[in-house]
């Protein structure tokens, strides 16, 4: 097997045997039955006259409790991302696991290249199965099924593949924690910045508007975000958004448009950049 | 920008390099920032030799080893292992290491790092069985060989660490204080182990700050001090004066400085040590301490040890600067 798959497997294999899977699971079925509960309590809320909320408001309520749902699943996978790929190349240069390794025929891209795959195929994996399960619960429990679940599933992964980039190549250079937290911290900030733009949108500033443009280019998990809730939006929010003008984006849990294509080229072309960055900077590391 | 010590060079062929030095460095030196960790390293290492390169803490042995190794990257100087250049990635398939720094992944079990190693040495799948058991023997843990290498002591992963260098039968092995973690019994292990190597013809770079384990299996000696070698050559060559023990009373502290025209004294109050004297100049010696009054109960000269010499030498470098 080439070095670059052995590595990535290794990077699986820990994860598994320290019990990380583990845990995730449980919590994952813990978060998607109470949640699967919650969801269920919106289809027994009463109207004044004791009747039930008919179909299309349970959707409704439902699709819009789905997105604050999904937002903190995303941030919760790019904060388990942030804090995993903080410390995979740092830590193993700090306690000396990889000087055994980096002795053998192993290129130094291969180490970055397999530690990354083997971390994003795990986001992936995670994201598309705890995604789809949280997304049976709520289909169980309410009937409604967001509009484009599997696009929703891809952004979501992506966000969280953003994340462990960022912590991956800042991981090259700096301690475990220093470099998870920057990457959390940076997440938090383009978050920000996209809402700021949003409110440039609103307010038809172009300076605050380009905030958010800027950011998106820079750290594109929030324009991911936006394509997720996208996904999510059923066709008479994205209509009745629309019909409030610019006023109605000024909003970072509503979208109107999916992410532009020209978008989703320089996400490819951002990943594709940061590891490079990445591979340079261990390159040039000391060891 | 040129990759770190990582370079892609087609395999040299075993046979067309096999009259080349195992290890050759010419002016290899390190600095971090304004300290330097190795100033230029000028050796040969002979296949088949076992090499100790000898020196005490903060001397440049490790940065020696790592620059060796593609590690780190020279300030300036040339090196070749195996006669191609440092870095090359196929010369590494012929190497082993266990480095200072020894850890493994602890969620392994101690076969499968050892299997973790076959897999990136690369060695054929078939043999990978066969090494593994044969390692694990060699190195004591064949009991142990299911064991996670969380649960080990530092010893025992010490241990792991050179039965991974040992994977595949490499042409040269670096070990950087292999028995800085064993008792008495490993490192008679580890001698044994060395010595087994060099039988096969195995050239060996032993970093070691421990003279009892440089002096009993090495060929060859470099003393490193401040990242300089200050001595080089055979136990021979390096140990080839005679040391005086003698055990004497009555002599003030400017009368053991007087005496130190007979050469380094290493002084533990009666009992003063002349760590490199002419035989015939212990006549002269003790006619000086009667003549100052001093009462001589007893004359051992003996041959130089390694740690008589090392001391010298680094007083001796002391001296210069």
């Amino acid at each position: 097997m080439p070095p670059v798959f052995v590595i990535a497997r290794l990077t699986v294999q820990e994860s598994s045997r320290r019990r990380l899977l583990l845990a995730l699971l449980i919590l994952t079925l813990l978060v998607v039955g109470f949640s699967a509960w919650g969801f269920n309590k919106i289809t027994t809320v009463t109207r004044p006259d004791g009747t039930l909320l008919p179909p299309d408001q349970v959707s409704l309520i439902t699709s819009q409790l789905l997105i604050v749902v999904v937002f903190m699943f995303s941030g919760v996978l790019a904060l388990s991302a942030a804090v995993v790929a903080g410390p995979l190349i740092s830590g193993e240069v700090e306690s000396g696991l990889l000087l055994a390794i980096l002795a053998r025929p192993v290129r130094r891209s291969e180490v970055v290249i397999g530690k990354w795959l083997g971390l994003a195929m795990l986001v992936a994996v995670y994201a598309a199965g705890a995604g789809s399960l949280e997304l049976a619960a709520v289909d169980w429990a309410t009937g409604y099924l967001p509009p484009h679940p599997v696009q929703l599933l891809v952004y979501v992964a992506a966000d969280g593949l953003i994340l462990l980039s960022v912590g991956l190549l800042l991981s090259t250079r700096l301690s475990g924690i220093t470099a998870g937290v920057i990457a959390l911290v940076g997440w938090l900030i383009a978050w920000i910045a996209g809402v700021v733009g949003d409110i440039g949108t609103g307010l038809q500033n172009q300076a605050l508007e380009n905030v958010g443009v800027v950011s998106h280019l820079v750290l594109p998990s929030d324009g991911l975000w936006r394509g997720a809730i996208y996904a999510m939006e059923p066709d008479t929010v994205i209509a009745a958004v629309r019909a409030l003008g610019t006023a109605g984006r000024a909003n970072p849990f509503t979208a109107t448009e999916p992410p532009p294509a020209s978008f989703l080229v320089w996400v490819v072309v951002w990943f594709a950049l940061v590891l490079s960055l990445s591979i340079w900077s261990f390159r040039r590391r000391e060891i | 920008m040129a990759e770190l010590a990582e370079q892609t060079t087609a395999a040299a062929s075993p046979s067309a390099a096999a009259g080349t030095p195992a290890v050759k460095t010419i002016e290899l030196t390190k600095k971090f920032g304004h300290t330097v960790a190795l100033a230029g390293l000028s050796m040969t290492v002979p296949r088949g030799e076992v090499f100790g390169f000898l020196g005490p803490n903060g001397a440049g042995k490790t940065t020696a080893v790592k620059l060796l190794l593609g590690l780190l990257k020279p300030t300036s100087g040339e090196g070749w292992l195996l006669g191609r250049p440092v870095g090359d990635l196929q010369t590494r398939r012929r190497i082993g290491y266990l480095p200072e720094l020894f850890r493994y992944q602890s969620w392994l079990s101690a076969a499968e790092v050892l299997e973790l190693h076959c897999e990136l040495a690369p060695l054929p799948r078939s043999s990978w069985r066969d090494e593994i058991a044969s390692v694990l023997e060699t190195v004591g843990l064949t009991d142990r060989a299911k064991d996670r290498v969380g649960t080990f002591s530092k010893g025992m992963q010490q241990r792991l660490g050179l039965g991974a260098a040992l994977l595949g039968e490499p042409e040269l092995v670096f070990l950087d204080e292999p028995t800085s973690a064993l008792d008495p019994v490993g490192r008679h292990d580890v001698r044994e182990i060395i010595r087994s190597l060099a039988s096969r013809g195995t050239a060996v770079f032993l970093n070691s700050h421990l003279l009892s384990e440089v002096e009993q299996v090495c060929d060859r000696v470099a003393v490193v001090d401040h990242g300089r070698v200050i001595a080089e050559g055979t136990m021979d060559e390096l140990l080839g004066g005679t040391a005086v023990r003698v055990r004497v009373a009555g002599l003030s502290p400017a009368d053991k400085n007087r005496l130190a025209q007979f050469g380094r004294i290493d002084d533990e109050g009666d009992q003063l040590t002349f760590a490199n004297l002419d035989p015939d100049r212990v006549p002269d010696l003790v006619a000086s301490i009667v003549s100052m009054g001093g009462r001589v109960y007893e004359v051992a000269p003996r041959h130089q040890t390694l740690e008589d010499r090392f001391l010298q030498l680094l007083e001796d470098e002391e001296d210069k600067t």
